[in-house]
């Protein structure tokens, strides 16, 4: 089954939310094309403001507006909301919980930018930024349905988004949902059926496991996946229920660094809840990456559907004999929605 | 008490009013000099420095709503959070309207002049320097936005000005005509922010922006050009589309003159201070006035000595 791609989801899609929205105000950092909201700001002109390169001060500023009933959207590119600005997003946004949104692009290997562009540490960062939402789009529905999901949110929000050609896994009606895991499948009947494995994926590892996951399940072997979309609070009980449904082992897989992301809190909610399984953390693993094209770098980290596999193989202990042409396509049809949880 | 608003807006005031203008700058100075007194220590430089131009902001300067009466501080309660009611220290500002100003303080470290100055504005209660960084209270020693006065978080140097700028931004979009007034250190001037708040109000043509910068050349590690220099600041300033004007930080007409006057672009008035004004004492603790704290009864005496001196001649 091939997959939809769609060009661009964010441009007309947030020009066409913001309409009736007078309180949305954009601020950007000199990459206003680069981060798909050229055609808002020629659209809504007396509501975009350019900020230049100075994101300390935009970051500051938008907390101003925002004090003042407004909601800024900040776009640019995630390392640059987080890394230099941090500071001032912890002092001037996150400690007064104002309702400022974050739009950072770029995330993870999705660039061939290199270090400088590359967020592989955001999630690990803001995860201790106390009133700080963290979401994470993982397909086109998502990078359209995120902004009501931000929107609803009393204080500060950042996205890690999507851009350019994105592949829709998703549904289109339906949304992200605040707080709530997808289930791309289950083991048994249901989320907290017995399963050997337990898969948790997030933003465009998703689209990896969704090449694995049903391939390895198609050898008889028991998973249930889970999509994470929003990273912080992580207190889903469908996650939760899922962990504890792991007879053999728990996998997570991310476009960031094994610690502070996904896995980690992953790892902190297991052993909380005293869930005695083996975890395995996918993603980078204490390194930088640099510049090159996201297959090559997927590849270069093991961050692709054969590292999964592998993965996988490695918890379970026997060699599943998944061909490369498995891999080849993204299997969409694996994909249950929360709605339809119970009809594996 | 002096009368906070004026019918006439508080732009133009007789010589009587900037007398009574020094008088309560004399009033917040000897509130501080008390106050760390009682506590062996504290920024009583900044108090002597900055006195006359905190009394000018609280007395027609800036245009505040009066209070019925001086507010107590509140209890500290919680942190800001989801679902919380926010508590912000402009409270005590008096009820926000769109053609009254705002003032926002950007060094947070200056809170207890701060407070001294709402009191003698008659807008903080007089007893409320009792539960100065006490557990519990919320008249903290570094001002959080909860605290008296206090609108944003400002402890982090260098970014209530970019705040600043934003709820300018805002108030022009909402057709406010009320102006944003910062008063800032001069030591804010060393951070790079700083710099990127002025680059955009000047190109946003926020004109509605007031910058008080009290210019008192000390810093934490000794005179600021021992540290890091930042002259020539004037010229600096208005290369980057700023209005500048330097006066006398004692001045109290001088410094209502130059606040007061419309420039049409982003307006600063460098109020070039004392930090020892009207406590000649602290002359030997020079280079180092950042803060005060008594090396032992002997000097704690001689300090007390001064303080009964200044209050008698008061």
């Amino acid at each position: 089954m091939s997959v939809e791609i769609v060009n661009r989801p964010h441009v007309e899609n947030f020009i066409a939310w913001s309409a009736d929205k007078p309180e949305v105000v954009v601020l950007t950092a000199d990459l206003t094309n680069s981060c798909e909201v050229g055609l808002w700001r020629d659209t809504y002109p007396e509501r975009y403001f350019s900020m230049g390169m100075a994101e300390q001060n935009m970051i500051s500023f938008a907390a101003g507006m925002a004090r003042e009933g407004f909601e800024p959207w900040l776009h640019t590119f995630a390392v640059f909301l987080y890394r230099r600005p941090l500071d001032q997003l912890l002092m001037s946004v996150a400690y007064p919980n104002l309702p400022v949104r974050l739009v950072g692009f770029l995330p993870g290997i999705t660039t061939p930018g290199g270090v400088t562009h590359q967020a592989i540490d955001d999630i690990g960062v803001l995860r201790t930024v106390p009133n700080l939402t963290i979401l994470e789009t993982g397909d086109a529905t998502e990078v359209e349905s995120v902004l009501d999901v931000a929107h609803a949110i009393d204080g500060p929000v950042y996205i890690r988004m999507l851009r350019g050609e994105v592949p829709r896994l998703f549904p289109k009606d339906e949304p992200m949902a605040f707080g709530r895991a997808r289930i791309l499948g289950t083991a048994g009947a249901s989320v907290d059926a017995p399963a050997e494995l337990v898969v948790l994926t997030s933003g465009i590892s998703t689209e990896e496991a969704l090449r694995a996951v049903p391939a390895v399940r198609d050898k008889g072997v028991g998973v249930t996946h889970l999509h994470i979309s929003t990273h912080k609070p992580f207190d889903d009980p469908i996650v939760l229920a899922a962990l504890r449904s792991a007879t053999h082992g728990v996998i997570t897989m991310e476009n960031h660094l094994i610690t502070g992301g996904l896995g980690s809190a992953v790892a902190e909610l297991m052993a909380e809840g005293g869930i005695g399984v083996p975890l395995r953390r996918i993603g980078l693993k204490d390194t930088y990456a640099h510049g090159a094209s996201q297959g090559y770098l997927l590849a270069e980290y093991n961050l692709d559907a054969r590292s999964l596999v592998q993965a996988m193989q490695d918890m379970l202990g026997r060699d599943l004999d998944v061909a490369d042409g498995d891999l080849s396509e993204v299997r969409i049809a694996a994909v249950h929605s929360a709605a339809k949880a119970e009809a594996l | 008490m002096l009368v906070v608003l004026r019918p006439d807006g508080g732009y133009s005031l007789g010589v009587s009013d900037h007398e009574a203008t020094q008088r309560m700058a004399d009033r917040i100075r000897l509130r501080v000099f008390e106050h760390v007194l009682a506590n062996n220590g504290g920024y009583l430089s900044q108090a002597c420095s900055s006195a006359e131009q905190l009394a000018v902001l609280y007395s027609g300067a800036v245009r505040m709503a009066p209070l019925a009466a001086p507010l107590a501080p509140p209890p500290f309660v919680a942190v800001p959070g989801p679902g919380l009611e926010r508590v912000s220290g402009g409270a005590f500002h008096g009820p926000k309207a769109p053609d009254l100003d705002r003032l926002i303080i950007s060094p947070a470290h200056y809170a207890l002049v701060i407070y001294s100055a709402l009191i003698e504005a008659g807008r903080l209660d007089e007893t409320a320097l009792a539960s100065f960084n006490v557990d519990g209270s919320t008249v903290e020693m570094i001002g959080a936005e909860h605290s008296p006065g206090f609108e944003t978080t400002t402890g982090s140097l260098a970014q209530a000005l970019s705040t600043a700028g934003g709820i300018a931004l805002a108030r022009r979009m909402k057709k406010e005509t009320g102006r944003v007034v910062v008063f800032m250190s001069d030591g804010e001037f060393q951070e790079g922010q700083t710099w990127e708040a002025f680059q955009a109000l000047a190109f946003h043509k926020l004109d509605t922006i007031r910058v008080l910068v009290d210019v008192n050349g000390g810093q934490c590690d000794g005179p600021m050009d021992s540290v890091m220099t930042i002259e020539p600041l004037a010229a600096r300033l208005e290369a980057f589309g700023a209005s500048v004007d330097s006066v006398d930080a004692h001045d109290v007409p001088a410094l209502h003159a130059a606040l007061t006057r419309e420039t049409g672009r982003p307006h600063v008035v460098l109020a070039y201070s004392d930090p020892t004004r009207g406590i000649p004492l602290l002359e030997e603790r020079r280079p180092i006035l950042h803060y005060l704290r008594f090396t032992g009864s002997e000097e704690r005496d001689r300090y007390r000595a001064a303080y009964e001196s200044m209050l008698e001649t008061s």
